[in-house]
């Protein structure tokens, strides 16, 4: 008997299974005409973004934009910025959304030959300086950009009386031995730039060479940023043992802004020496095949805008593109922009990026 | 035997009704797991080229991860087995207390795990302080992180919890006079133990080491992050080459591999006799459970419960207590800032100080948390009933389906993820606007770990004791009621207990699948380490702790509730 019971419960549930599908069809021809021009007279328009897990933005300001335009803006967080643009393109024939934000430099090449983007020139373009339009047909706008950099525990530095390394050969000097941090270029987006300042600075063919005289000189590779700056960083809360790491420029104003107690000063700082940095552009565009082309670029007007590119210094740590943005008083003390980065072409990034980082996993990881 | 035999013979009465019990879960692993990845998989082979798939890229994390998977699985045991033992048979004080904690780590996001790690073994870490102060040394003695050993011990951390709460609830059910009349008729310990308890324990602890191998099998935050990027596994080549390198052909190839060893891996543990239960009444009471009396069981104890506290909660406590330290003594400025007690990151957690978007204050993180690990007990426990009782039947289709059950234990999280991003992104069911999105990929990861904890228990219950209940005049609703679901009550309680705490540590499917605005804990723990400061570390260590808070709370509640009924 328990089992037919059983049976029949089991059978209930298939049953209302399979009628779930099939009930919906025939109801939606009913449904629809009636309820879709009310939605669309009345209803805000839905607009989807798909943004990394860093992105963060004011509150008021996202308020704002979709009540001037009759909005709901629904933001998906899809990863770091490789995985976010990596998702957009497993699913580029069914976009999960109108407008992405958030992929670098490094990664342009990839989103532009993937074919994802349309084309917009927004008029707040004219207020960008020409240096971050790395994108000649307009699909990928610079939002923001930032400096991958080291930075260094101040106290170490100033406890042991030793001076600070002023380019990447001095890393590999004996006083350094043990010292620096880094994050593993296969998997996230700081390696992944320090690795290409290496090559920036003795090209695809030497800078294996460089990094296997970094190695024998004690480097410690972290599997991420969280790994390498809360657990192995000697400057951060997380008492690690490493004294440089490869972070942000704007790092050590994060560290004066997120203080336990007030600081006067950052407890950490970059080293901005020629060469010795890598600047990462972020890029917005408009999905391919949105339905929601007009609302879309007022959204990426709305990111380019005054407003919206003073919030992002504060809520991502990140610089602003357009020249009208006044930076707020935190980062004028104690953040570091780079005179001169270390330079290489988007084109040249994705032409050799992924050979790059697999002959470095087998001749530093294996 | 010709095909229409075959075919009578799986469409047999007793495979019909198998097929019936199979029914509701199957309908779900197909809709929710095995659609998502067919669709995955599709997309990834159709740009399959063999000539640029070298063996080595398959071989070298093959090796590995089984290398690692099997010492982590032996070290585990032999962590558990005395621990499931003590806690099987004795009573000490504070033991429920001790049980609800070491369910902590189970739960733990790695990154936190690893802060407590490093507070405790690692460069800077107590230990190796207090080894350098003692015997004046210039550098750490005990080289931590990086390791294969801080791979190991971290596997075991995890998972010990599983083969006590396994094998535990078997041993409980052992009936003591078993083993007593074992004595009483001559056999020594040992003799009574080979020959009463093995055969009885053996499919909970087959069942444990299954568990925790596959586990360990798939094990990526605690590789990554602990072991370093040296290490790979294949879970984690399987996100480097899905991720970082958009290779999905290899990927897949590579997750394939990965669904094989599992499938052979289940049958195995079936063939090894993981699935044969010895059907004998189990004691309804606790009564075996008895305080230490001699010396030599007092050491046992007292060793038991000071290796637990030592391995899993010291670095939890190391946590703890840092939550509630200012941090910034000891860095930067040394001395400008007083060290000693603060509520600052507490407090700091219920203010939205910048006004951003996706502040999420601590309750809500906690409320969605509790939500989609309710959602997924409740989805978890019914279909794993259905399944269970369906497995219990002894047919050879069993074997296979029970396999299929297993599979998504066994699946990387990313491969899953991406599927499900694939294939669920509009009506009926769009993951971005579904409230349970999290529940349902849970569930498929609680699935297996409710089914093998009910298994044994529905297994060890005599037919006659039904039968004898329906001689008595009861319907078989009333029996089941009264004879069948008081006898599994605790292994319910235990399955529960997983299908809730699974879910509320989960973060490989939660990071790709939770939406912004519906955060849960750990995904709350995560937005503040991925900015520096000490505000943005202490408040994660606030924010573990109060996970860890509730979850001994919740976990001590329905010990405490499941036991008294």
């Amino acid at each position: 008997m328990i089992k037919k019971m059983l049976f029949m419960l089991v059978l209930a549930v298939v049953l209302a299974g399979c009628a779930a599908p099939t009930a919906a069809p025939t109801a939606a021809p009913t449904a629809e005409p009636i309820k879709a021009p009310t939605a669309v007279q009345t209803g805000p328009a839905e607009l989807r973004v798909m943004v990394h897990d860093s992105f963060a933005v004011s509150e008021n300001l996202v308020a704002d934009f979709e009540k001037q335009n009759n909005a709901k803006v629904i933001f998906i967080k899809s990863g770091d910025a490789g995985m976010m643009l990596n998702k957009a393109i497993l699913t580029k024939d069914a976009p999960l959304a109108d407008v992405i934000y958030g992929f670098d430099n490094a990664l342009l090449s990839r989103a532009l030959s993937a074919g994802l983007l349309e084309p917009y020139a927004s008029p707040l373009l004219a207020d960008i300086s020409e240096a971050f339009k790395m994108d000649a047909a307009q699909s990928a706008l610079p939002v923001d950009f930032g400096d991958v950099c080291i930075n260094y525990d101040k106290a170490y530095f100033a406890e042991k009386n030793l001076a600070l390394p002023q380019t990447l050969d001095d890393l590999l000097k004996p006083e350094y031995k043990g010292l620096l941090v880094v994050e593993n270029p296969a998997g996230s987006s700081p390696g992944l730039a320090f690795m290409l300042v290496t090559i920036a600075n003795y090209g695809p063919e030497g800078y294996l060479d460089y990094w296997r005289a970094l190695k024998a000189n004690g480097v410690v590779i972290a599997a991420d940023w969280e790994t390498a700056y809360y657990t192995h960083f000697s400057g951060s809360s997380g008492k690690g043992a490493q004294p440089m790491v490869v972070s942000y420029g704007s790092s050590p104003a994060a560290e004066v802004i997120f203080a336990s107690a007030p600081l006067k000063e950052a407890p950490t700082a970059s080293i901005v020496t020629p060469k010795t940095c890598f600047r990462q552009v972020e890029f917005a565009g408009i999905l391919k095949g949105t339905a929601q082309r007009a609302l879309a670029e007022k959204f990426i007007d709305w990111m380019l805008s005054t407003p919206f590119q003073e919030d992002l210094t504060m809520q991502m740590f990140v610089y602003p593109v357009s020249s009208r943005a006044q930076l707020p008083d935190a980062f004028k003390q104690h953040a570091q922009i780079p005179a001169e980065p270390a330079a290489l072409a988007p084109a040249d990034i994705s032409a050799g990026r992924d050979a790059w980082v697999e002959a470095w996993v087998e001749a530093i990881l294996r | 035997m010709s095909f229409s035999d075959r075919l009578k013979r799986v469409f047999s009465k007793e495979n019909a009704l198998t097929l019936a019990l199979w029914a509701g879960p199957l309908l779900f692993l197909a809709v929710f797991f095995y659609y998502p990845l067919a669709a995955i998989f599709t997309t990834s082979f159709s740009e399959l080229n063999w000539a640029k798939v070298q063996p080595t890229q398959i071989t070298r994390p093959l090796s590995f991860t089984l290398l690692q998977a099997t010492l982590s699985t032996l070290l585990t045991l032999l962590a558990g087995l005395p621990a499931a033992y003590v806690f099987a048979r004795y009573e000490f004080k504070g033991k429920r207390l001790l049980q609800a904690l070491i369910t902590l780590p189970f739960i733990m996001p790695t990154v936190v795990a690893a802060a407590g790690f490093n507070a405790l073994l690692g460069p800077r870490g107590w230990v190796n302080l207090g080894l350098m102060g003692l015997f004046n040394l210039e550098n750490p003695p005990i080289v931590f992180l990086n390791t294969l050993w801080a791979i190991l011990l971290a596997h075991v951390f995890y998972n010990t919890t599983i083969v006590i709460r396994l094998v535990g609830s078997a041993w409980q059910g052992i009936d003591v006079r078993l083993e007593q009349a074992a004595a009483t008729l001559g056999a020594d310990p040992w003799q009574t133990f080979r020959a009463i308890t093995w055969p009885l324990l053996r499919p909970a602890v087959l069942a444990a080491a299954l568990l925790v191998f596959i586990f360990d099998f798939t094990s990526f935050g605690v590789v990554l992050i602990l072991g370093g990027p040296q290490f790979a596994t294949l879970e984690v080549d399987i996100y480097t080459q899905a991720m970082t390198m958009l290779n999905l052909p290899l990927a897949g190839l590579l997750s394939i591999v990965q669904m094989i060893c599992m499938l052979v891996l289940t049958l195995l543990h079936n063939r090894l006799g993981g699935g044969s239960f010895v059907a004998l009444s189990s004691r309804m009471r606790q009564a075996a459970a008895r305080w230490p009396r001699t010396l030599r069981q007092k050491l046992l104890v007292g060793g038991v419960v000071i290796f637990l506290l030592t391995l899993m909660i010291s670095p939890l406590a190391a946590l703890a207590a840092r939550s509630f330290t200012r941090l910034e003594a000891g860095r930067g400025e040394r001395g400008a800032v007083m060290p000693g007690l603060t509520l600052t990151y507490y407090m700091e957690l219920f203010q939205n100080r910048r006004g951003s978007l996706f502040y999420v204050p601590p309750v809500q993180a906690l409320g969605n948390s509790m939500l989609f690990a309710a959602g997924t007990a409740a989805l978890a426990l019914p279909l794993g009933f259905l399944a269970s009782y369906a497995l219990r039947r002894k047919t050879r289709l069993n074997r296979w389906l029970d396999a299929l059950l297993m599979l998504p234990l066994g699946t990387s999280a990313v491969t899953l993820g991406l599927g499900f991003v694939l294939v669920f992104n509009r009506p009926p069911l769009d993951l971005h606007t579904f409230a349970f999105n999290l529940s349902l990929a849970h569930s498929l990861v609680a699935l297996p770990f409710v089914v093998r904890t009910l298994l044994p228990a529905l297994s060890s219950i005599p037919t006659s004791l039904r039968q004898s209940a329906a001689v008595l005049g009861a319907g078989p609703l009333r029996a089941w009621l009264l004879v069948e679901l008081p006898l599994v009550a605790r292994a319910a309680l235990v399955a529960g207990v997983f299908a809730f705490t699974l879910s509320l540590g989960e973060f490989g499917a939660t990071s790709f699948l939770a939406r912004p605005e519906q955060p849960t804990l750990p995904v709350a723990i995560y937005r503040f380490l991925s900015q520096p400061g000490a505000l943005n570390y202490g408040q994660a260590l606030a924010m573990s702790t109060l996970l860890m808070a509730f979850t001994t709370l919740g976990v001590f509640l329905i010990d405490k509730f499941g036991y008294k009924q």
